[in-house]
């Protein structure tokens, strides 16, 4: 059940010393660090048979297509998806929300429409539907959050009315909730609409089944799951994704190209265009490898019982000076730590921290709709991953009080 | 520590705690510049009334973090009363302190920051800004944000 304790040690990075001090990584919401098994896989490619897939006969290409496509297979059975060809890939959950839009929205939505999000969600997944809704005029509504970062259900139904999509995250990148993507699938499904669900928070740190999800689309991003940069996935049931139009064209995505026009390829390649980040979904199925080795119960596990052990140790020791946004029972939250101490603003927090070797994030997260709903212009954010231990949150916890030297709190 | 201590000088905690002409002036018959920080959410919006190529009074009103609000809270006390063109030069001046190829600039370059009759003043205290590269565009936003605005009204 527990984590093996040494797993620092398959993280090259974490070694570093940083102003003088082992490294102390608590920015995983941003971005996750990467084990030795993902940056061996990258460089074995590059090494041994880097060639173009799906196209050359010869051996190293035909390996370099094998060893893509299988990755795609591993990264699907992930999510508990049965399908390989539901798999697009993607540069990041971002382009996932834009294509989305673009190709299922730009086909469906128009002015009386409307699309429900959260005011817990990222810009990925905001200015996309902002964009398109510019052209054709269809409405964003937003889901509110109770007073302790919940999203407030109560209004559920009524909003509902006339929504064709949900688009909404698993887990708040900023608060940490933990959303109950199920229900509010299956409120959205009754209404007739469509669910889109923002797994970048959430897959790279609990189970995820795409079937228990009950949702009809997924994104998610590589790097924050152990994986390369460069590589996301958006994941659709078949029926949905068949009948999209094609997002970028070009090569890849076609199966006939004619002077007066084209006829795209079939499911995931007609997502695909141009030559695909192939180091990078290999690295991204030996990241997924890598976690599933572990297993992902136990990573939640883990981090379940660190961010019990942070929420305990802060409030210990600052009290009503630190605030922590969000849930506070660890079981309804992610290991993601928005803190307000005293009136330290979060960027010279952050910085003080930084002295130390301690990385926090310091910033809006991208996610300054939900920062005006807390009134609020920025956070300091500490996020935990498998990795990390308690003697990291002791560390950041004990940095604090420097902080609150130097600004005399 | 040294660093920080460095960074976060006494004058500076000073206009954080305590930072001068904040408020807003009203517009019109005052001008209007807002800055925005992307990376950290820093805010700084600047009113301002300027009166025969000079300005006569500029507050300020947003949030950010200790170094935006001291920068800001120094150069409102800097240019209230100053001429546009020295509020360009100073600006020039300020920029320069704050780049990080400052090292490289020429023995001449620094002795005609201190040679010329506008001097920076307590606005030196931000030169350990500089070994922290993120944080520069903390000290430069409300110099940035009032370039903006001279420029609109010059435009
Ligand atoms: C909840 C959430 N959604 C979307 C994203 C966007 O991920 P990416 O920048 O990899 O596209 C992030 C991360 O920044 C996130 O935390």
């Amino acid at each position: 059940m527990t984590l093996p304790s040494d797993l620092k040690d398959r993280f090259p990075l974490l070694s570093q010393i940083i102003n003088g001090h082992q490294i102390v990584y608590l920015d995983s919401a941003a971005s996750s660090q990467k084990p030795d098994s993902v940056i061996d896989a990258m460089n074995k490619y590059y090494r041994t048979i880097n060639a173009n897939v799906h196209r050359g006969a010869y051996e190293i290409a035909a390996q370099a297509t094998e060893e893509m496509e299988q990755a795609r297979k591993r990264i699907a059975s992930f999510i508990g998806c049965t399908s390989s060809n539901e798999i697009v890939f993607t540069k990041n959950a971002t382009e996932s929300f834009n294509l989305i839009a673009r190709s299922w929205g730009g086909n469906n939505l128009s002015q009386g429409d409307a699309v429900l999000i959260s005011d817990m969600e990222h810009h990925a997944n905001i200015v996309p539907w902002q964009i398109l809704s510019a052209e054709k005029g269809f409405e964003i509504r937003w889901l509110p959050l109770t007073p302790e970062g919940l999203l407030d259900l109560s209004h559920l139904d009524r909003l509902l009315d006339g929504v064709k999509m949900v688009s909404i995250t698993a887990m708040s990148n900023v608060l940490g909730t933990l959303n109950p993507v199920a229900e509010i699938a299956e409120r959205a499904h009754s209404a007739g609409a469509l669910v889109a669900v923002d797994g970048s928070q959430y897959v790279p740190h609990l189970p995820t089944d795409v079937q228990e999800l009950n949702a009809d689309l997924l994104c998610f991003t590589g790097h924050k799951m152990c994986g390369p940069t460069g590589i996301g996935v958006l994941w659709g049931r078949e029926e949905i994704l068949d009948s999209m139009p094609p997002f970028l064209g070009g090569g890849e995505m076609i199966l006939d190209v004619r002077r007066d026009g084209f006829t795209p390829n079939e499911l995931p390649h007609k997502f695909e265009a141009g030559t695909p980040p192939i180091a990078e979904i290999i690295g991204l199925g030996a990241a997924v490898d890598f976690l599933s080795s572990l297993g992902m119960d136990n990573i939640r596990h883990h981090e379940v019982t660190l961010t019990d052990y942070a929420l305990r140790s802060l409030k210990d020791r600052y009290g009503e000076e630190l605030v922590i946004h969000g849930p506070t029972d660890p079981s309804q939250r992610g290991g993601v730590l928005s803190l307000q101490y005293s009136d330290i603003h979060p960027h010279d927090l952050s910085q003080v921290l930084d002295q130390q070797g301690i990385c926090i994030r310091a910033g809006h997260h991208c996610a300054k709709p939900l920062m005006r709903e807390l009134g609020v212009g920025a956070t300091s954010r500490a996020s935990f991953y498998l990795y990390n231990t308690e003697a990291d949150v002791d560390a950041l916890v004990d940095s604090l009080e420097l902080a609150g030297e130097l600004f005399s709190v | 520590m040294s660093g920080l201590e460095e960074l976060y000088k006494e004058i500076i905690l000073d206009h954080y705690r305590n930072p001068r002409h904040r408020g807003e002036l009203d517009c019109p018959p005052a001008l209007k510049s807002e800055g925005f920080n992307p990376l950290c959410g820093d805010e700084v919006s600047l009113t301002f009334e300027v009166e025969d190529g000079s300005i006569k009074q500029l507050l300020i009103a947003g949030q950010g973090c200790s170094i935006s609000q001291a920068s800001a809270s120094m150069m409102a006390a800097a240019v209230q009363g100053t001429s546009i063109d020295e509020v360009r030069d100073l600006t020039r001046k300020f920029k320069a302190m704050m780049s990080i190829h400052e090292e490289e600039m020429s023995a001449s370059d620094h002795e005609s920051i201190s040679v010329t009759s506008l001097t920076l003043g307590d606005l030196e205290a931000l030169k350990g800004v500089v070994k922290f590269p993120v944080r520069i565009k903390c000290a430069t936003l409300s110099w940035n944000t009032l370039l903006t605005g001279l420029d609109d009204l010059e435009a």
